[in-house]
Formats: structure tokens, C-alpha cells, sequence
């Protein structure tokens, strides 16, 4: 189903690389679309009171956000199979200084490379990093494609 | 309360089956930068062979969470919301979710252990389609912090 060529898949190959930025916004439109309202994604006070250093994105608003760039790249959401991660650290969303709510104050940088690859079978697994700034927002992050 | 390991095994259903709609696709792939066209237009989804528009990959969890949250909320579970860090997320497919998708979930209670003072807890939510046929299973981990006390 995926117009990917297993064979051109090669161990270490880097297959897509995005910078996905963040604004409180994006905070509001994920919850809305989600469902998830929990306040420490929108509410300053009550996310310090529970020990978080401010607002801090939904983690499944960044695994939602990492892999809409590798799915373009498969050309069909049906080629995933699997896709995992591990949440390690949180990530940050402070309110923009001025202007409108939509202005990023952060950002995550994915870089995704095939892990293995299975031509015959047309299967591979392609490994994930996902950093903001220096931190590994994510980790263990791991997508299972086939054909 | 400490977290009632005695839930491990538990099961909780659904109450009533999710219906996937084109709008609650498109909401969720614009919320989450998915811009491919088969998640809005019908056609661009039919010529890659689906029924109709396809969701994006983690649209599951919507489903998956309002159904952990029988789980969570029950207050027999002994989990405190306010406590509550996400671990970790896996979604493994037997076929992508499409508008129109009738769907059941149950959440299977795998794991609930002690872990100094906080709990871990592994929670795995089956979600099946009208013809009651597998279509994602959604495996979540959650850590409830203990107080101290």
C-alpha cells in the first residue's frame, strides 16, 4: 500500500527530519480535538501548584505531532503498524511575551532513521529521536511500517 | 488511599460505542499538524482504497482514554488523578481507523505494581468495530506519584 521501495531503505538512513513548533494554542486546539483537558496543559497556576515548572504540552500531542511528518513521507497512514514511545521529560509552553496566544515559545526536532529492514518481507522499523532543545522529550520512540 | 493493586485483571468496557465522524477527523489532524488530504477529502481517501476519510495514527487515544477513564475514575482504583504522569503509549494496528467506524473499547487492566512510592500501571484498551473485528490495541503506561504518607 505504501509507494515506499523497501529495498531503498538502508540501516542508519535518515528518512525525515521536521522542526514542529509549539504555541499555547496548540495546547487548546489539542485538548479540544482530544478531549484531554486536563489543566496543566492550559493553566499556569494550577500546573506550578502540582510541582511542574509551568504549562507543559500534552505528551500525546507530541507523538500525535511526530509522526504526521513520517506518515506524509509513507503516503499512507495504513503502512504503520506500530508506533511506541516512552514520555521522559515534559515539555515546557510558555506563554508568548505578546501578540496572539498562536506564537510558538518552543519547539520539538524529529529526526527519524530506519532501525532494520526486511526488503523480502517488506517490513522495517524506523527509530526516532525527538529533542527540544538539548532534552529527549520522547525516547524509545519506534514506528513499524509494511507494505 | 494507596492504588488498589487488587484491580490488576479488571476489565472496563465503553459504556457506549465511539462513532468516528469526518468533522472529529479533521479536528484532530489539524490539532496535531497531519495536513494529508485523505484525512479531509473523501476522494483523495478512496483512491488510496479506503471506505472514507482516514484518521491520523494516534487518533485511537481519544477512544482509548475515555475508556481508561472508567478505570481511572473508579474510585475503587485508588488512583488520584492530580498524581498522574503518562509513561508511555504504544498503538499497535490491525487496520486504520476510517469516518464512519463504529467503535467498541475495553480496557484490560495488565499491571498494577508498587514501585517505592509511586505505582505503575499498565493498562491495555482493545478497540473493535461494529462486525466486532480488532482494529487497534492501545497500550498505555501511567505512573501515580506517591505522598509520602
Amino acid at each position: 500500500m505504501s509507494p515506499i521501495d523497501f529495498s531503498q531503505l538502508t540501516i542508519g538512513d535518515t528518512v525525515v527530519e521536521a522542526e514542529i513548533p509549539l504555541s499555547r494554542a496548540s495546547l487548546i486546539d489539542y485538548a479540544a480535538a482530544s478531549g484531554d483537558h486536563n489543566p496543566i496543559h492550559w493553566n499556569e497556576r494550577f500546573a506550578r501548584e502540582v510541582g511542574l515548572d509551568g504549562v507543559i504540552a500534552h505528551g500525546m500531542l507530541s507523538m500525535a505531532a511526530v509522526i504526521a511528518p513520517i506518515v506524509e513521507w509513507l503516503g499512507d497512514p495504513g503502512a504503520i503498524s506500530d508506533y511506541r514511545t516512552r514520555f521522559s521529560a515534559p515539555v515546557l509552553v510558555p506563554d508568548a511575551e505578546s501578540g496572539t496566544p498562536a506564537t510558538p515559545t518552543t519547539s520539538l526536532a524529529l529526526t527519524a532513521t530506519v532501525g532494520a529492514v526486511d526488503a523480502a518481507v517488506g517490513t522495517a522499523r524506523i527509530d526516532v529521536t525527538v529533542k527540544t532543545g538539548e532534552t529527549d522529550v520522547l525516547s524509545r520512540t519506534q514506528v513499524r511500517i509494511s507494505r | 488511599m494507596p492504588v488498589n493493586t487488587e484491580k490488576q485483571g479488571a476489565s472496563f468496557a465503553l459504556p457506549q460505542p465511539y462513532e468516528v465522524s469526518r468533522e472529529a477527523i479533521a479536528e484532530f489532524a489539524l490539532a496535531t499538524g497531519a495536513k494529508a488530504d485523505y484525512h479531509f477529502d473523501a476522494e483523495a481517501a478512496t483512491a488510496l482504497g479506503y471506505r472514507d476519510v482516514v484518521a491520523p495514527t494516534t487518533f485511537a487515544v481519544i477512544i482509548a482514554q475515555k475508556s481508561e477513564a472508567a478505570y481511572i475514575t473508579d474510585p475503587e482504583s485508588g488512583i488520584d488523578f492530580s498524581k498522574v504522569v503518562h509513561g508511555s503509549e504504544q498503538f499497535s494496528f490491525t487496520r486504520p481507523i476510517v469516518a464512519g467506524d463504529v467503535l467498541s473499547a475495553v480496557t484490560h487492566v495488565d499491571g498494577v505494581r508498587a514501585a517505592g512510592d509511586n505505582a505503575m500501571i499498565t493498562t491495555r484498551t482493545e478497540l473493535t468495530d461494529a462486525a466486532e473485528q480488532p482494529v487497534v490495541t492501545v497500550t498505555s503506561t501511567i505512573v501515580v506519584r506517591g505522598d509520602g504518607e
